[in-house]
Formats: C-alpha cells, structure tokens, sequence
C-alpha cells in the first residue's frame, strides 16, 4: 500500500450536503480518503457521522435536490461527479456496487431472488435472459446458498436474515466489481451469521481481488476485515491509520473513546475499571460546534478546540490525525 | 444415513403456506358479499357472452303491435314503448355496459399509471405539473367531468367511454402516486438503483408490481362507477346513442311511461344497480383479501 501504487478511488474534498426546510445539513464536509486495488478499507463512526453518506455520494444515489454533492471522486482516473446520469448508470453495479444494512428490506418481495440478482449481469454483460439466470445460480452456488438452482425461483420471503445478506452479496458481486461498498453489511443479522457473512465475503474478496470499503461502528469486525482504518467524526475524517497501529495507539480521543468502549471480557477483574463511554452524542449535523468538531465531548479538551478548527496532521505515510495534541 | 439430495431441502421449504395468492384468494372465498358480488358479476359476464342465445334475434327490431306490454310468461320483463323485449335488451345491454366498464378503466390505467409513477418517482417540477393538472381536474366532480368531455368530444359508445376514462385518470394519477411516494423510499429500489438499472425498469419491474394492489382494488370501484356515469349520461341522451340497448339510455327513453308503464324503467334501473353493487361487493372483497394487514 505504498504512494507509488495508484489509487483504485481517490476521494478529495468531499462536501455532500441537504438542503433542509431547518437548514443546510452538511453530513460529509470535506473528507479525503483513497482505497487501493485489493485492500478493505474500514470506515468507523458512530451513527450519524456521515459514513452511509459517504457511500451513497460515491455512486450517487442520493436525490439531487435535496443533497448537493461537491468535491471530487476519482475513480480509475475518472472523476464520477463529472459523469452524466447514464454513464454513472454503468459504473453501478459493474464496476463498483453496494451490499445494504437492512438484508430483510434490500430484496423486492414480488421478484425472484435469481431475476433479482440476474439483473445486473442483464444490464451490464448484455446476457439474455436465460443466461443471465443461469448465472445468477451460479452466483447463488458461490455465496454458498444450497440448492441454488432452486432456490432462485423463489421469492425473498423464503430466505432468512442470513440468506438475503448472501443474495444481496451475490448481487453485487455477479459483474465482478473492482471496489464494493458494504454498508453496514452484518449489522442486521445475529452474531454467528455476523461471522458466516464475513468469512464469506473475505473469501470472496481474496478470490475476485475486489477492494472493500467496510462501513460499520463495529471495530471487532474492522480488527478482523480491514487493514486500513479511517475513522469518522460529525462529517470530518479525524483519523486514518493502518489496522494494527490504530488499535495498539489511537491517538485521536475519539478513536480512544471508541477504543475503551469496547468491553472485553474480565477486564474488570483486573484493572477496576468500569466500562467507558463517550459522554454525550454525536452534534447535530445543523449545528456543528466551532473549532474542534469532537471539543464537547473531548476529555482531552485545550483552550484552542473551542474556537480553532485543527489541522490534519500527518504522522506517518499511511497514518493522519485531526487533534490538536498532535500540533 | 439417508442422503439429503438439494431437491428434497427445498420441496420442503416449498411447504410453507406463505403463497399470497393463494392465501388471498382463500380470504376472498370466504368472504360472503364479495362472493355475491363476483356471483352476480359472472352472470353479467355470461349474459353478455350468451345474448344471442339466450334471445335470439334483433334487440333493436321494433314490433309496435306489442308496445308497453306488461310482464308475462313470453316476456318476462315485458316490452317497451317500441314492442321490444326489455329482457333481450337488458341481456344485449350487458355487452354494452362491460363493454364501457373495460374500455373506461383501460383509458383511465394507460394514461393514469404511468403519469402517477413519473409524477411520484421523480417528484419536482414535473411532479407539480402534473400534480396541478390533476387538482384542475379533480376541482370538477367526475361526472361533470365526464359531461363536458361529452360536450367537446360529441355522443356515441366511443366519446362515452373516452370522457369518462378521462374522467377517471386524476383519480389513478393520485392513487399511483401517493403508493409509489412510499414504495420508491424502500430500500429495494435503492438496492436496484445501485446495480445501474434504467429508471424505466425501477418504474415498471419494481415499483408498479408493489402498488399493484391499490390499483386492483380501485379498477373494480371504478368499473362500477364507470356503469352508473355511462347510465347518467344515456339517460341524459348525450351517451350511447338508441336503438343500442344500452341500460341508461334506456332508462332515459322509459322516463316518459314512468307511471302507465313503469315495468320499463324498472328492470334496467335494476339491471344498472346490480352491476355496480356487484362490482363494488368484489372491489371491498378484494381490498380486504389482498391487504396483508388485515387478516381474517
């Protein structure tokens, strides 16, 4: 993952904001980020900071009004924000495509699973209907859903959680994308099926060399899936860090606070300490504060975050923060 | 060990009685008024298929030796001011009122359906457009609506059906529109959208499908009404044109021996109240049948 190699997508600058009856909401405000060819970039944040935005930006499914998308998403040298409406149609779904949170809601409940997930391939491989099937099975068989060929005429409401997440996966990965968007893919399912859905889609990706940007506030399954982090706060990157060095240093006090939040087991026992939190809530996208965005709810808080916005700051060749402890 | 082949897993799976057709159609047949309606409604059906059977020769031919007969065995129904059975009439009228009913809808969903999907899916100025053009028409009620289609476009079977089927397309923009208000926020539409499918296919294989219901429901109401405004404007004489039996208009003609012969207004105004009772029995039995929420 070194500067030489190109980016497979480059985001600079990316500003997408709503315009509201209350206000402007500006839910992204200006991030940067790239993910590279093969990797599985994660992006961490609690509700609310903007990451399913970003996400929905990227392919641009948000509706243009309300939302005003600014900034520059370069993908293979392309910027997509330059691309009129049919051109951005054939990059959905075949060069870059989407798994969704919510497995029950993502599938039409008056379509067949396999017409459902032989549509991409209809679309962007130009395949006839009957091929086009044939290779929805062959997808259904891949994401390791018995009895494939059966199973794709039925409708969704014969598949469970899990099945649907693995249809869903089948869908987005039937035209062999170069970069998949999982939002929140496991959020919906139980623990066990968490660990299925991800081993599977780590499988997946090893197998097609797809580049992932895994989307998710869970960083038990960032630990296990992402070799790179970047972490979200109220529409602003505040850190970005390999794996390893996030989770042994995050120097962020967002990042730490998301860090000691997670409990683990017997920790008490040993250390006395109780759980951590964040206190307080993520701010409301219409009223951002001034200065450091994290500033109200900062243990760590100087004089300078309230009135001063801090800088990113690099540390290291893949590792940038935005505290001004850093400065 | 019994061999577990991929078939047999999902001929179990198959089992569960999750088939909404079926399911509906069960709560359909239950239903004791939309059984009459749909009764009432075959044999409106049958009558028009079977006229010339079941009375064979002209329905229009005079035969004024037997004018304003009363009913009698030979003619069940009796005979009107032109000595023509009103039984014959009625059964020929049949065609012509499922002849409207159809022809009315068809105008209504061709121009109604796709001008509420844009107008819903898409929002904005084309929205409002179409929106406004909808109030306008709307502002009238729909026979009057109806009337002044009549007024422009000239009498006869065809003008009928037209001005009333124009007469029905606010009522569809609206329906169509307001259900895909909420079927394009679904996260499926999102899910197609983000595969790169054409609008044009989001519109029709994935949203029209999931408003299907409402419209099946407002097609057999409107089928009724589409009967009782082609009656109202026969019976005005700015509908289907005499000798055509058709229910109203010859209503409109009997308005004249209402009380020495009032047999002649009586069974085509019954003929007319039957057909909408029943189309409205089914359309009630269908939106209680089809509805997932309201399970009996």
């Amino acid at each position: 993952m070194s500067a030489q190699t190109k980016p497979l997508l480059e985001i600079k600058d990316l500003r997408t904001r709503f315009h509201t009856l209350d206000g402007v909401v500006k839910a992204v405000d200006g991030i940067d980020f790239e993910v590279y060819q093969g990797e599985t970039l994660g992006l961490v944040g609690e509700s609310g900071c903007g990451k399913s935005v970003t996400a929905l930006s990227i392919l641009q499914l948000l509706p243009c009004p309300p939302a005003e998308i600014r900034g520059r998403i370069v993908f293979e040298g392309k910027n997509l924000l330059d691309l009129d409406q049919d051109e951005i149609r054939k990059i959905r779904g075949n060069d870059i495509s989407m798994i969704f949170q919510e497995p029950m809601t993502s599938l039409n409940p008056v379509l067949r699973i396999g017409e459902q997930i032989s549509e991409a391939a209809k679309i962007h491989k130009g395949m006839t209907r009957q091929e086009a099937w044939r290779w929805a099975v062959e997808m259904l068989r891949m994401v390791q859903i018995p009895g494939p060929g059966s199973r794709s005429r039925q409708y969704p409401h014969k598949f469970s959680g899990g099945m649907r997440q693995r249809a869903m996966i089948a869908m987005a990965l039937s035209c062999n994308p170069r970069l998949i968007l999982a939002d929140e893919p496991t959020t919906a399912l139980d623990v066990t099926i968490q660990a299925q859905i991800m081993t599977l889609l780590q499988g997946l990706k090893d197998d097609f060399k797809t580049a992932i940007v895994l989307i998710t506030h869970d960083l038990g399954i960032i630990a296990e899936m992402a070799s790179r982090v970047v972490v979200m706060y109220a529409g602003k990157v505040v850190e970005e860090a390999p794996i390893k060095a996030l989770f042994k240093d995050p120097r962020h006090p967002y990042t730490q606070g998301l860090l000691g939040s997670i409990p683990v087991i017997g920790r008490k026992e040993h250390s006395g300490r109780r759980l951590q939190e964040i206190p307080g809530i993520v701010p409301s996208p219409l009223e951002t504060p001034l200065g450091c965005r994290f500033h109200p709810r900062c243990r760590k808080v100087m004089a300078r975050c309230c009135g001063q916005e801090p800088p990113m700051i690099r540390l290291a060749e893949n590792r940038r923060v935005s505290c001004w402890l850093e400065a | 060990m019994i061999e577990i082949k991929e078939d047999n897993i999902c001929k179990a799976a198959e089992w569960v009685p999750e088939n909404r057709f079926r399911r509906s159609w069960a709560k359909l047949k239950r239903n004791k008024a939309a059984l009459v309606g749909g009764i009432l409604l075959l044999v409106y059906i049958l009558s028009a298929f079977f006229a010339p059977v079941l009375f064979p020769g002209d329905p229009s031919a005079p035969n004024l030796i037997r004018s304003l007969e009363t009913p009698t065995l030979r003619e069940p129904l009796g005979t009107d001011e032109l000595g023509r059975s009103i039984l014959g009439r009625i059964l020929y009228g049949s065609r012509i009122s499922l002849l409207i009913a159809v022809g009315v809808v068809s105008v209504g969903i061709i121009l109604g359906i796709p001008l509420g999907l844009v107008s819903g899916y898409y929002g904005g100025k084309v929205d409002f457009l179409i929106q406004r053009v909808t109030d306008t028409m709307l502002a009238f009620p729909g026979f009057l609506l109806a009337l002044a289609l009549v007024a422009v476009l000239g009498v006869g079977l065809k003008n009928t059906v037209i001005s009333i089927g124009i007469s029905m397309v606010p009522m569809y923009i609206r329906l169509v529109r307001g259900c895909v208000l909420s079927v394009r926020e679904e996260d499926y539409v999102e899910a197609a959208r983000a595969v790169g499918t054409r609008d044009v296919i989001i519109l029709f294989r994935h949203i029209l499908p999931n408003v299907m219901v409402p419209i099946t429901v407002q097609t057999s109401l409107s089928m009724g009404m589409a009967i009782l405004f082609a009656a109202g404007l026969g019976f005005l004489g700015i509908g289907v044109q005499p000798p055509t039996p058709e229910w109203g208009t010859m209503l409109g003609s009997a308005r004249s021996y209402l009380f020495h012969a009032p047999h002649v207004a009586t069974f085509p105004g019954i003929a007319i109240f039957l057909a909408v009772l029943s189309f409205n029995l089914l359309g009630d039995g269908l939106r209680d049948a089809l509805d997932p929420r309201f399970k009996i």
